[in-house]
């Protein structure tokens, strides 16, 4: 049952991708008046820690002013999308995006001149850039070794307050830990963090797990826990248990689903349609097709065929977890407009001997290559459209997973994409 | 034994031969201690396809080897059916292979004794649909999958239980003790600790497969040649066929699919190499078995698969050489009684294969019982293995099973692709053969399915590492350590088939094990705090 006429929809910029990169995009675009249709299921975007990063590592090595090593990037890491933008642009952009994340209801601690360590599960420290306010006691108790109990929960699996206490023994000696049973999930089946941070919305059930936790704080002068401080307003719920226990609280990030990623895609996914975004974010892209003017995307919804013809558009698709590389035996392909990839010449030469090579490994590198205005290149090194603009892991010549940089490099190039369409459409 | 000794026999090597020699003198009597330097299954008898041989594939070139799977293939059966999987074989040839070869399969069966019926390729592919339509000949054979695991772990168990045999995971052999033509204690190492170690034993038996050449000539004896031989075998995530389907020519590469459970081996390349430093699959061999495999299954072009892996055949070197292809080697294995190496108490079992791990130990056993005046006849083709449910868990869907059966909500999953719950791995801890304080993430894997699902580890890594640190298996940094050894070790396997649909799961492991966990920061900057 198909209307045989599809409908048509105009639109200044349409933006492929809903990870950090697609939404950076958009906020960009509704900051300077830019009529912008975004597309994506947003998956991989749950998969987060919720720290943004910066530029965290080099070679396994931790960075302390992430700045000075961006200046420095380009000599070690040629082509890298950071080591293109002046560090005017970087700075501006991870300040307005966690600006403007904070306005739509979750609070950063915004980046600073040096980078932070902040807490990870196993009990190790990363250094990172700017973290959730919820998280940020975490790093704070971390740098003054204050007295903290990690609490941890009946039934929770694949968080374990020992296992954090034992890593982080030699440099955070004062840690202690705890098991709370979580009010109505405490009968040892699995309790998921996601049911956990909706039930903290409900009031009673605060106070009966902020019960529960003044039991065990001990003499400790903080209370650590997994990330369970709700999915929507985690700043008010945080406050609230904070205010219950009569301690400060912090949240520590736990493997998926977890809520830190949650948070961020239901936040995005509700509050930046209310301010002007067309989101797009149920149906897939079914075909894209770049044309003289402009690029057409095409999906079908339950009416039927919809056509938007954009002016411009900003692929923000990701790597091979969000779908915009696919990799087959014999080569890595771009999945939207077949765009040529950068990458080595053979599968064999994909992947390092050890998994953990502190080189990382040679494909996550590969990827799409741009010229200054972030304009994907053909083979002849020309833009492949000049309507066409790439932002964020998709891109070329950088490692975000090992480097850490992977917000940074979202946000800045989406800056960097969006700066382009202004000028393309002579804004 | 007196207390002169640790134990009556000592046997170097914990693969499925070694093993079997500790339960084939635990059931005449006779005390063993079995040492590897890693863990069960570490080399060859992990790094196989799981066949069991009806004797098929040989009975071409080696009837005496054809003759022997067959009789094997038959007593394991009977001994071990909890470990076997009787699922029947196909020889099939397929257009372009050598028509002459395939007409003369049924003879040569029939030389070894073989049961081998003819089938058209019609009825060949009502009974294997996967089989490709360009098949023109076929044959049925009792050919079946085998839990080689499973296999080593329940005689380990048996020997356990019969006459106190001890496995020993990481015990290394450096060097031998010799007075006067006998070995009096082998010094050990262990690979973890570094702890020095000597045992003392009245026999030696060297059955460390590819590496029994390096342990003969600890003992000075130079009488072992054994070429390396590297196979490399990939597994697709469903299984394809019912049965064991071989490809009817001469073997080859990628010219055999075996079902395990759930799953299906494609294999297998064959290239002589020089050394056991690295041995690990590669993307073009697993290219060059999938091209060939689809020939017969066509499916394989387009399957997803989800690790691949490499083991050696150690082959005894006969005279003249072989060339560049192990393939043309002989199958059988020797025992070497060592008496004109000037040695009295020392064997060395080498060859072989894992169909024919039974007669190798009844060998070996008869010697050294003989040695150590013992008269009991060997039991092991007589006395079924028994099948204990500690040792079941290996088998897909076992965990799950008894998980449900309970109906203990408690009892959390940790492994979600292979429903593995905090139970099984608590048993695996307690009981399971070669279960050792602050027991590996690795060795925990082998003697049970955690890491053996589609995500191969990446999730449940994680998840089981909690448990292990929450009840106090690990109380340091070792916990993550080996959670690294581990994840390292599965993407040895995952590597050559990172493509399509493995791909993400390989990028969201990174995210996972570097991003969240951390694991590629831990020896780099002085945070690694245990000793």
């Amino acid at each position: 049952m198909t209307n045989s006429q599809p409908r048509r929809v105009t639109t200044d910029v349409a933006i492929v991708g809903t990870g950090i990169a697609g939404f950076a995009a958009a906020v960009f675009c509704l900051d300077r008046g830019i009529g912008a249709v975004q597309f994506g299921h947003a998956g991989a975007l749950a998969y987060t820690t919720g720290y943004f990063d910066l530029l965290g590592y080099d070679r396994g090595r931790p960075i302390e002013d992430p700045w000075a090593a961006l200046a420095e990037l380009g000599a070690k890491w040629p082509g890298h999308p950071l080591a293109r933008l002046p560090r005017e642009t970087i700075e501006r952009a991870i300040g307005r995006f966690t600006e403007a994340i904070g306005e739509l209801g979750i609070a950063y601690v915004p980046p600073g001149a040096t980078n932070v360590r902040a807490l990870l599960p196993t009990g190790l420290a990363k250094s990172t850039s700017s973290i959730p306010a919820t998280m940020a006691a975490g790093a704070a108790a971390l740098a003054a070794k204050r007295r903290a109990v990690i609490l941890d929960f009946v039934g929770m699996v694949g968080f374990s307050a020992r296992e954090f206490v034992t890593n982080f023994a030699v440099d955070w000696p004062g840690l202690t830990s705890a098991r709370v049973g979580f009010p109505d999930l405490d009968d040892g089946a699995e309790a998921y963090p996601e049911v956990m941070a909706r039930a903290l919305e409900v009031r009673a059930t605060r106070e009966r797990l902020a019960e529960r936790i003044r039991a065990v704080v001990g003499s400790a002068e903080c209370v650590g826990l997994p990330a369970i401080l709700g999915v929507h307003a985690p700043d008010r719920i945080h406050a609230a248990m904070e205010e219950l226990v009569g301690s400060p609280i912090f949240e520590i990030p736990t493997m998926p689903p977890a809520v830190p990623g949650l948070r961020l895609r239901e936040l995005l996914e509700q509050a930046m349609p209310a301010r002007g975004l067309t989101l797009v974010s149920q149906h897939k892209v079914a075909h894209a097709e770049l044309r003289p003017d402009g690029i057409e995307l095409a999906y079908r919804d339950n009416f039927g065929d919809v056509v938007v013809e954009a002016a411009t558009a900003i692929l923000a698709t990701g790597r091979f977890l969000s779908g915009g590389l696919a990799a087959e035996r014999t080569g890595v392909r771009e999945t939207l407009f077949s765009l040529p990839v950068e990458q080595p010449a053979a599968r064999a030469d994909w992947h390092r001997d050890d998994w953990f090579d502190p080189r990382g490994h040679p494909i996550n590198r590969a990827g799409i290559v741009v010229d200054e205005e972030f304009r994907p290149l053909d083979g002849a090194g020309a833009p492949v459209h000049r309507r066409l603009f790439a932002a964020g892991a998709i891109l070329a010549g950088q490692d975000w997973v090992r480097q850490r940089c992977g917000a940074g490099l979202a946000i800045a190039t989406a800056l960097r994409a969006v700066e382009g369409v202004a000028r393309t459409l002579g804004r | 034994m007196t207390h002169d000794h640790d134990t009556d026999v000592l046997i170097i090597g914990g693969g499925v031969t070694g093993c079997g020699i500790l339960r084939d003198l635990a059931l005449r009597g006779i005390r063993g201690i079995l040492i590897d330097k890693g863990d069960l299954n570490s080399g060859a008898s992990g790094g196989n396809h799981g066949l069991l041989h009806s004797g098929g594939r040989y009975a071409a070139g080696d009837t005496e080897t054809a003759a022997e799977c067959r009789i094997e293939g038959a007593i394991l059966k009977r001994m071990a059916p909890r470990a076997i999987d009787d699922c029947g074989g196909l020889f099939v040839a397929v257009e372009g292979d050598d028509a002459g070869f395939a007409e003369r399969f049924g003879e040569r069966c029939a030389a070894a004794g073989i049961d081998c019926a003819p089938l058209s390729v019609d009825d060949a592919r009502r009974l294997e649909p996967a089989i490709s339509e360009r098949a023109f000949a076929a044959y049925a054979v009792p050919d079946a999958s085998v839990d080689p695991f499973r296999l080593t772990i329940e005689q380990v168990a048996d020997a356990r239980r019969l006459a106190d045999g001890v496995f020993l995971p990481h015990t290394e052999l450096v060097g031998f003790d010799i007075v006067g033509g006998r070995i009096l204690a082998a010094h050990c190492r262990n690979t973890k600790t570094g702890e020095a170690r000597i045992l003392r034993a009245r026999q030696f038996v060297n059955a460390a497969g590819a590496w029994s050449m390096a342990v003969a000539r600890l003992a000075g004896c130079d009488d072992v040649h054994v070429v390396y031989s590297k196979g490399t075998l990939v597994i697709a995530n469903t299984r394809l066929t019912r049965r064991v389907v071989n490809r009817l020519r001469p073997s080859g590469d990628g010219d055999i699919l075996v079902p395990g459970g759930t799953v299906s081996l494609l294999g297998t390349t064959s290239e002589t190499i020089a050394g056991l430093d690295v041995v690990r699959p590669t993307p073009e061999e697993v290219d060059r078995n999938i091209e060939e495999g689809a020939a017969l299954i066509p499916a394989l072009a387009h399957t997803r698969f989800i690790r691949a892996f490499a083991g050696v055949r150690p082959l005894i070197l006969p005279a003249g050489g072989i060339g560049d292809d192990g393939r043309k080697a002989s199958r059988g294995f020797t025992l070497f009684d060592h008496l004109d190496q000037g040695l009295e108490n020392f064997a060395t079992i080498a060859g072989g294969k894992l169909t024919t791990f039974r007669l190798m130990a009844e060998r070996t056993g008869d010697l050294v019982a003989a040695r150590l005046g013992n008269r009991e006849p060997c039991r092991t083709a007589v006395e079924p293995l028994p099948a204990l449910e500690r040792s079941s868990w290996t088998e897909p869907g076992h965990s799950a099973r008894v998980w449900i059966a309970a109906k203990n909500p408690a009892d959390n999953i940790l492994c979600e692709c292979e429903m593995v719950p905090k139970s099984t791995v608590d048993a695996v801890l307690e009981e399971a053969p070669g279960a050792e304080p602050q027991m590996p993430l690795r060795a925990i894997g082998v003697r049970s399915r955690i890491g053996k699902g589609t995500c191969q580890g990446a999730f449940c890594s994680i998840r089981v590492t909690s448990h292990l640190y929450d009840r106090g298996t690990y109380s340091g940094r070792e916990g993550l350590a080996t959670m690294r050894d581990f994840l390292a070790e599965r993407y040895k396997g995952t590597r050559p088939v990172l493509w399509g649909a493995q791909m993400p799961q390989a990028e969201l492991a990174e995210t996972l094990h570097c991003g969240l966990s951390g694991l590629d920061l831990i020896d780099d900057h002085g945070e690694d705090g245990e000793p």
